[in-house]
Formats: C-alpha cells, sequence, structure tokens
C-alpha cells in the first residue's frame, strides 16, 4: 500500500485535537482506515441498541399510523386510523384532561419547586437533610407511592388521612377519586410530591451559581426580598427555568401510571383518561395497535410543537 | 453548607445573623424542617405502620397514630402470598443486568466519540441526543412490536431479560454524561498512552476507567433505579406471572389482596431503592446536577 503524507490540517477552533488524529506527520492510510475501524467498533453495542430499540420504531410507528393490519395482512389505509381515533369521543376527553393536568402539575409541580430551592438555598443549617427529604420520594418505585395515596391519603370514608385532616379542622370531606372534580387535583398532588425532588435539586445547583455581587448590588439600590427575586433569580436561572418547563411538559404529557393505578384507569366519569392511557388502551386491550401508533404520532406532534414554542422563545431572550 | 458561609445569597449574611434577622431565621427553618419531616417522611411513617394495623383498625375514625395491636403476619402474607422473594429477585437481576449492559456499551461509545472520534461521529452524537426530545409513551407500540418480532433476526424477546437490558442501553443522557465527563480527561494522558504503544482497549481500561470512578458509579445507580421504578414496560415486555417485576407484581396483585397487604408489599418493594439512595445520596445529587447544568 502507498504511504501517503498527510499534511497536518488545522482542526476546528475550541477542540483540543485528539491524539489519535493528529498523530506525527507519517499518518498512512491503513492506519487511518484503522483507527476510524477502532472507534466504530467501541460505537457498535449502543449504536445497535439505539437503531433497533429507538430510532427504527420511530419510523416504523409513523408507518404503523398508516396501516392496518388483519388477519396478518397489512393494507395502506392512509388518513383512517387518525380519523377513527379523532372520531372517538374519549380523544377530547382525553387531551382535555391531560391539559388540565399539565396546567395543574405546571401551577404546582414547577412553580412551588422554584420557590422551595430559594428557601432551601438561604438555609445555614439542616441544608443535607432538607435535601434528602425532598428527594427521598422520587426513590420510591411509583407503584408504591401510588398505592400509599390511593389507600390512606384518599380513602374517600373519614378513616383516609386527608379527609381526617380535613375534619379536624372542621372542613367539609372529599371523596377524592371517587369525584369526578377532585380526581384530577388529587392526581396532581400525589405526582408533584412524589417528582418534585428532581427539580428543586436542579434549581438548588443554578442558584448557587448567581453571583453574590448581583444581590449585594440590588439590595444597595433599595430592592426588597421580592424585588431582588423579580430582578436578579429569575433572571439568572431563567435558562433552566425554560428547560424545566420543557422537561415539566413533556413528562406530564405523558400522565399514565397515577390515571392507571389511582383512578383504575378511566376513573369517575373519565375524569381521569389521558391520551397515554388511550394509547394504553388501545393498542393493548382493542388489540388496535395502530390506532395506537397513530395517537401516539399525534402526541408527538403536540410536544413538537411545544418544543418549537420552547425554542423561539429562549432563542429570543438571548 | 458551612462552606457556604462566604458566599452571597439572596438575603445578606449579616442579616440573617443579627437581631430580627435571626429569630425569623431560626423560626423559618424549625416551621420548614418540621413540615418537611411531615409531608416527605410523614406519608412514609404512615405506610409503614400502617401496613402493620388490622383490617379493623385502618378502617376507623379517626385514624390512629401508632398500631395498637401491630400485626407483623400482613408483612409476612405479603411476603408469601404475593411471592415477593421471586419478584424482588426478579427486579434485581434486572437491575444488575441492565447496569452491566450499560456500563459496557455506554462507556465505550462514549469513549469512541469523546477520545477516538470516528468518522460521523458528531451525527452519531446528535442522533441519540434527538432521542431525548422523543416521549417514552409515543414508541410505546412500535417499540413492543419490535421486541415481540426482532427485524431481521425474528428473535421474540418477551419474557427475557434482554427486553429490559438491550433498550435501556439506547440511553443518550448517559452517554452524553459520560462523554462530558470524558473529555475532561487531559488529552495528554491519551498521548502519553499513545506512545507506549497502549492500544484503545488498554487505554479505556487503564487510564480513562480508573479516572472515571465516580460517574460510573452515577450511571449505576441511575440504572438500578430506572429499572426498579420503571412499570409500564416491564408490565408489557414480562407478562408472565414468574418473570414480573415487583411493581408489576403488587400492581397484578393489587385487586384480589387486602389492603394492608398491599401496602405492606409497597413497603417491601420500596426498601431497596431507598437504601440505595440513603447510601449514595451524595453521588445521586451530584450527578443529577451535572448532567442538568448546560455548559
Amino acid at each position: 500500500m502507498a504511504i501517503t503524507t498527510v499534511p497536518e490540517t488545522p482542526r476546528k477552533p475550541g477542540r483540543p485535537p485528539s491524539p489519535y488524529s493528529a498523530r506525527p506527520q507519517r499518518t498512512s492510510l491503513g492506519r487511518k482506515v484503522r483507527d476510524n475501524l477502532t472507534g466504530h467498533a467501541f460505537l457498535i453495542g449502543a449504536v445497535l441498541c439505539f437503531v433497533v430499540f429507538s430510532w427504527y420504531p420511530m419510523i416504523r410507528g409513523i408507518v404503523m399510523s398508516f396501516q392496518r393490519t388483519r388477519r396478518g395482512e397489512t393494507t395502506w389505509v392512509g388518513w383512517d386510523n387518525y380519523s377513527r381515533i379523532i372520531a372517538d369521543p374519549s380523544f377530547w376527553t382525553a387531551w382535555q384532561n391531560t391539559f388540565y393536568f399539565t396546567v395543574l402539575a405546571l401551577a404546582l409541580g414547577y412553580v412551588v419547586p422554584f420557590f422551595v430551592a430559594i428557601l432551601l438555598n438561604e438555609f445555614r443549617h439542616a441544608k443535607g437533610y432538607l435535601r434528602i427529604l425532598v428527594y427521598l420520594p422520587v426513590m420510591l418505585p411509583p407503584a408504591s407511592a401510588l398505592f400509599l395515596f390511593k389507600f390512606y391519603a384518599y380513602d374517600p370514608s373519614e378513616a383516609g388521612l386527608f379527609n381526617a385532616i380535613l375534619k379536624a379542622l372542621h372542613l367539609p370531606t372529599s371523596q377524592w377519586m371517587q369525584s369526578p372534580e377532585m380526581t384530577m387535583p388529587a392526581m396532581v398532588v400525589a405526582s408533584t410530591w412524589m417528582n418534585m425532588g428532581g427539580a428543586v435539586l436542579i434549581y438548588l445547583a443554578s442558584l448557587q451559581n448567581i453571583p453574590g455581587e448581583l444581590y449585594e448590588a440590588a439590595e444597595l439600590d433599595g430592592a426588597g426580598i421580592w424585588r431582588r427575586i423579580v430582578h436578579v433569580t429569575i433572571p439568572q436561572t431563567r435558562l433552566i427555568l425554560a428547560l424545566l418547563a420543557m422537561l415539566q411538559i413533556v413528562a406530564t404529557m405523558q400522565l399514565f401510571i397515577e390515571p392507571l393505578i389511582l383512578a383504575n384507569g378511566a376513573g369517575a366519569e373519565d375524569s381521569a383518561t389521558s391520551v397515554a392511557y388511550l394509547i394504553y388502551q388501545h393498542g393493548f386491550f382493542q388489540n388496535d395497535l395502530n390506532g395506537a401508533a397513530a395517537l401516539g404520532v399525534i402526541m408527538l406532534v403536540v410536544l413538537a410543537g411545544f418544543s418549537a414554542v420552547y425554542v423561539r422563545l429562549t432563542a429570543k431572550q438571548d | 453548607m458551612a462552606q457556604d458561609s462566604g458566599t452571597r445569597t439572596l438575603i445578606s449574611q449579616s442579616q440573617l445573623s443579627r437581631g430580627r434577622g435571626k429569630v425569623i431565621y431560626w423560626t423559618l427553618l424549625v416551621v420548614v424542617v418540621a413540615g418537611f419531616t411531615l409531608v416527605f417522611l410523614g406519608p412514609l411513617y404512615w405506610m409503614v405502620t400502617g401496613a402493620l394495623k388490622s383490617g379493623q383498625e385502618i378502617a376507623q375514625t379517626p385514624p390512629s397514630l401508632f398500631p395498637k395491636d401491630p400485626q407483623p403476619q400482613n408483612y409476612i402474607d405479603a411476603w408469601n402470598n404475593l411471592a415477593l422473594a421471586k419478584l424482588l429477585f426478579n427486579t434485581f437481576y434486572y437491575a444488575i443486568g441492565a447496569v452491566l449492559f450499560q456500563l459496557v456499551f455506554d462507556t465505550a461509545a462514549a469513549y469512541s466519540l469523546s477520545k477516538l472520534r470516528p468518522m460521523f461521529g458528531n451525527v452519531i452524537l446528535a442522533l441519540m441526543l434527538g432521542t431525548l426530545m422523543i416521549p417514552a409513551m409515543v414508541l410505546i407500540v412500535p417499540q413492543y412490536v419490535t421486541v415481540i418480532d426482532l427485524p431481521i433476526v425474528h428473535i421474540n424477546l418477551l419474557d427475557s431479560p434482554f427486553a429490559i437490558w438491550l433498550p435501556l442501553v439506547a440511553n443518550a443522557f448517559n452517554i452524553f454524561l459520560l462523554k462530558r465527563f470524558f473529555d475532561s480527561i487531559p488529552e495528554e494522558l491519551m498521548a502519553a498512552a499513545l506512545m507506549d504503544g497502549a492500544t484503545s482497549l488498554r487505554t479505556l481500561w487503564s487510564i480513562i476507567l480508573p479516572l472515571s470512578r465516580p460517574i460510573l458509579g452515577v450511571v449505576s445507580i441511575f440504572a438500578v433505579t430506572a429499572v426498579w421504578k420503571d412499570f409500564l414496560w416491564p408490565k408489557l415486555v414480562m407478562p408472565s406471572p414468574e418473570t414480573r417485576t415487583v411493581s408489576v407484581g403488587i400492581y397484578a396483585f393489587a385487586g384480589g389482596t387486602p389492603m394492608n397487604v398491599v401496602i405492606a408489599a409497597s413497603v417491601i418493594a420500596a426498601i431497596p431503592t431507598v437504601i440505595i439512595f440513603l447510601i449514595f445520596q451524595r453521588n445521586i445529587m451530584s450527578g443529577l446536577t451535572t448532567g442538568s447544568i448546560k455548559g
């Protein structure tokens, strides 16, 4: 094989040269090919898993949503699955419920952790203990935590924890999961309790990166605590705030295990049916995998819409 | 943290340690510590002790704070009737396998992307990171269809642990986390190893991995908790009672089992992850923040 001399090419700025590519002048073509092969050999395991379990299913989901399989025979049916899914009255109920959950979960699960983090960041004592407490529920298997809520907290009799507290405070008790109006708020409370730890820790980490001089300066200008939060804390953490808003929307749109366990699926008068639960229903109970795939694509499109808005908003701020 | 005392936060140090500020600070601290203990630890106490109560005691109003006549029998019933030993063993087995598969394949991939930088490496990384935008629920149906009939080889992975292990390898977050850590390892170390004639595998094994213990620990802990917490996927791909995970098993039994026994089983299912958390909380928290902060 001919030995070619490869001149040192300037690498892209901001990236230290890799010792494997910026080796001495006498780099043979064979060596280069071999290095590339080594690199790809290290990648192959993970890439295969991505191909089989992520990238290919992604495409397959879209293809399936335009097909129909009957007795082993697959035919193209165009938008049929979509129109069938949308014509189903529970489709709109499910989207309504899911949006309702997302909005409530943003109000509770997104705003509350931010202020909890601000509070914890001011404390000089018991910090470690408080962090462990907040994150502890995140480590529970969701099924365990939800059975706890289902059987104890949301027991509709007066023996239930929440009802006992309400009664002790002389407030009216509730039927919780058996009352269509209370289903969503009750699910949001359980879900927030289970999940807020992660957001609190992420906020805490970003709060610690705020330069103290900014607060100093704001205080000298006469800004009170609230104005310091509005004019220093929030602008300084806005990227994390935006990112977590996005993640929270994506996570809550997938609402599934809460309805399944707390409300036995659909809940009182369909008050708990979510889009994800509908996917599960179609796919694994009604033997309508194509309809479920179409629902999945619709969900993807809606979430892509949110992502586009997110990118737009964060790009504008810079 | 005590070492924070130099840094300034929302409220100044001096304001907190003098006069009225000091009183407010300590009052607020006591209220928050008590409130958080009640809100986050209270339910767990309720769960552990509630599972010790008899059926009548659970239904009584107002609910009792301590079990009057503790019934450890509920825990024993849960253990025996739900075959928790088997369910816990399955979950543990899936978790360990998930750790091994992720450590081997994700570390190798991150090493390649960070240090070997083969052709199209950046494209592959971008495609991987793109999957972070795709919610799990969107893929659940096509993924399930793929698993029951793998393309080309036509193998059915239902009830096989590989149905849990392999999809978990396709974890862009882990690869990103590992790659970022490897990026911070100086290139000089790599160059030195190269001079000594070490192969890429040897460099990975004796230079990169020993330096990366903290991040490997974080990835392992995340892998264990992911398996322990997952519900829908194991429910779908492990349909037989013999291969179920503990969460799915409890759910399957919940219908026909007395509720204090279900709660007792939930407590037992939660113990492993809670213990892991208490031991490794420092690593978990650092991993969580390194992964999420942009840089």
